[in-house]
């Protein structure tokens, strides 16, 4: 158990007769972030439930900070957890403040420090005026905010990103770069998965109720099998298409004077070097998350 | 006990926030000092207290008006939450779901108290100002306000058993509306149907009486028209108390028992429902 913050052994969770989980298999390290990535429905959102205790598995165990979670369902393990809920709904007739301030009671922390919890997602001006009013970008950023009370050691976030502006979006990893670096574990989950790149140490893909694959978003890249794509404008047809015995295989023209090669990862520098010289807009382009998942959907299904 | 205290609180500003307060004050104040002066008309000749008229008028409001406002102000309390997406995050912190319940139980019953305490104060003090006759129907008149409350939380408590049963708020609404039908019309008309109907053949003295406690407002009605001879020689209703023979302690354990059981109930369901 050393060092795992949840561990999640052959859970199936169902509402009614309709199957959410089945048979998943999960562990989370402490001072990781994770991306759980998937499409609406895939089961994102009740593998966050499970480990919250708002759920129970019908089959299969949870365990989180030691402790499972439905055990006691005031078990004092979840002062430890930050949750964000996928479109968070507030109280609409509590002010900025005040909803911290409720928030903050029931996990017995300080109210004292909220007004610097406020600043640091950019509602210090806002504290006093009703939810009711406040846009979408704003909720989700108190909504983050109460995620973030009592220095967590388990965040939840479920789709944190949605209706946050780019300029917050960089604020709010940045956030979570420092709750990692003192030790907390983090979930995100998402449907956007480009979103996650540079973000996560891993993602694990679910899809129907089960994991597809799992894994750092570079070795995913290796199994999926698919190979980068190096793009560039040549005034006229490249080296390598006019004389033949060439090693590299053929540049498709893409219209405009644009070709485009692919190529194993390993080769990329050779290919770029046997490019000419006047050769300009040169992109590599590595397959994105989105491609990737495409490739284990297709696989899956 | 914190959590309790810290949802009481919320609902309790939620209650003043959104003129919950303010309106069920006002609307009960109107009501109660119209009733209390028109009604108190005949009180010049037949040498009755003025508080007792407005007691017997009052207690006849409140079976009406205390058990909707409950419901209105409860039914939606958990499904409500459910289906806004609030609860969730709610029972993610440290709060077990009883004390939610009890939380807003708390916070509901002092929303209530509010109303029922200020809306009516006011009116027995302008009673007793106009009148000025004698102090002897004041513990009447707050036993009255007092019990008025307690109605209040017991059709709180049902609201919550009610939201935590049924799977969306139209329903809930629906549902708490047909409970106050039953319980303040329709439970009272069967009754005196099956009375007339049956001519004292199988339902006996013993068996009215039971059947009468198994209805809360009725509860209600017989601590308040009978809690004084003077009241209950104006309510009608001295023939009933004196047969019925319960001792107001007895009544008052009974309204308590029946707040109790539908809050355990409303407990158990939620504790059962996914959220």
């Amino acid at each position: 158990m050393s060092g795992a913050t949840v561990v999640m052994r052959g859970v199936t969770a169902r509402y009614g007769r309709h199957v959410a989980i089945s048979d998943l298999d999960l562990e989370l390290r402490a001072g990781e972030c994770v991306g759980l990535v998937g499409h609406n429905g895939a089961g994102k959102s009740t593998a966050i439930k499970l480990m919250l205790g708002l759920l129970s598995p019908a089959a299969g165990q949870v365990a989180v900070l030691g402790a499972t979670p439905t055990a006691g369902r005031s078990a004092q393990g979840r002062r430890q957890v930050g949750y964000l809920p996928e479109n968070v709904a507030l109280y609409p007739s509590l002010t900025g403040a005040e909803t911290l301030g409720f928030f903050a009671r029931l996990k017995g922390q300080p109210v004292a420090a909220n007004s610097a919890l406020l600043e640091r997602v950019g509602l210090a001006a806002a504290a006093r005026r009703r939810v009711g009013g406040y846009s979408k970008g704003m909720r989700q950023r108190l909504g983050l905010a109460q995620a973030l009370l009592g220095q967590p050691r388990l965040l939840l976030l479920d789709e944190p990103t949605t209706g946050l502006d780019p300029e917050v979006r960089q604020h709010f990893y940045e956030i979570l770069r420092n709750l990692r670096r003192d030790g907390a574990t983090i979930l995100l989950s998402s449907h956007a998965l480009a979103e996650l790149e540079g973000q996560v140490d891993r993602v694990i893909v679910m899809n129907r109720g089960r994991k597809i694959v799992e894994g750092a978003i570079a070795e995913l890249r290796g199994l999926a099998a698919v190979k980068p794509r190096i793009r560039a404008r040549l005034a006229h047809p490249p080296a390598a298409v006019v004389a033949p015995p060439d090693p590299r295989p053929e540049w498709k023209p893409l219209g405009d004077g644009r070709f485009e090669t692919t190529c194993e990862e390993s080769e990329v520098a050779v290919a770029l070097r046997d490019l000419p010289a006047f050769a300009d807009q040169v992109e590599i382009l590595r397959p994105s998350l989105d491609e990737l998942y495409a490739a284990f959907q297709a696989g899956a299904s | 006990m914190r959590p309790i205290a810290i949802i009481a609180g919320k609902e309790l500003r939620d209650g003043f926030r959104n003129r919950w307060v303010v309106a069920t004050t006002a609307l009960l104040a109107a009501l109660a000092l119209t009733l209390a002066f028109l009604g108190s008309a005949p009180t010049g000749s037949v040498k009755v207290s003025a508080l007792g008229v407005t007691i017997v008028s009052l207690s006849s409001l409140t079976i009406f008006l205390v058990p909707l406002i409950a419901l209105l102000l409860s039914y939606d309390a958990i499904v409500g939450e459910a289906e806004r997406g609030t609860l969730a995050l709610l029972l993610a912190y440290p709060v077990a779901r009883w004390q939610v319940v009890l939380g807003k139980f708390a916070g509901h019953l002092a929303v209530l108290g509010c109303a029922t305490a200020i809306g009516y104060g006011v009116v027995g003090g302008a009673v007793q100002w106009t009148g000025g006759d004698d102090g002897g129907a004041w513990a009447a008149f707050v036993m009255m306000i007092v019990t008025s409350i307690l109605l209040g939380g017991v059709f709180v408590a049902i609201g919550y058993l009610v939201s935590a049963l049924v799977g969306d708020r139209g329903a809930a609404g629906g549902v708490a509306i047909g409970v106050w039908l039953v319980f303040v019309l329709i439970y009272d008309m069967a009754l005196l149907g099956a009375l007339v109907a049956d001519q004292g053949r199988t339902i006996s003295a013993g068996a009215l009486n039971v059947l009468l406690l198994l209805n809360p407002t009725d509860v209600y009605r017989l601590i308040n028209l009978t809690s004084s001879p003077n009241v209950s020689a104006l309510a009608g209703v001295a023939g009933l108390g004196a047969s019925a023979g319960f001792s107001p302690t007895l009544l008052v354990a009974v309204l308590a028992a029946w707040i109790l059981a539908p809050l355990v109930a409303a407990t158990a369901a939620f504790a059962r429902r996914s959220a």
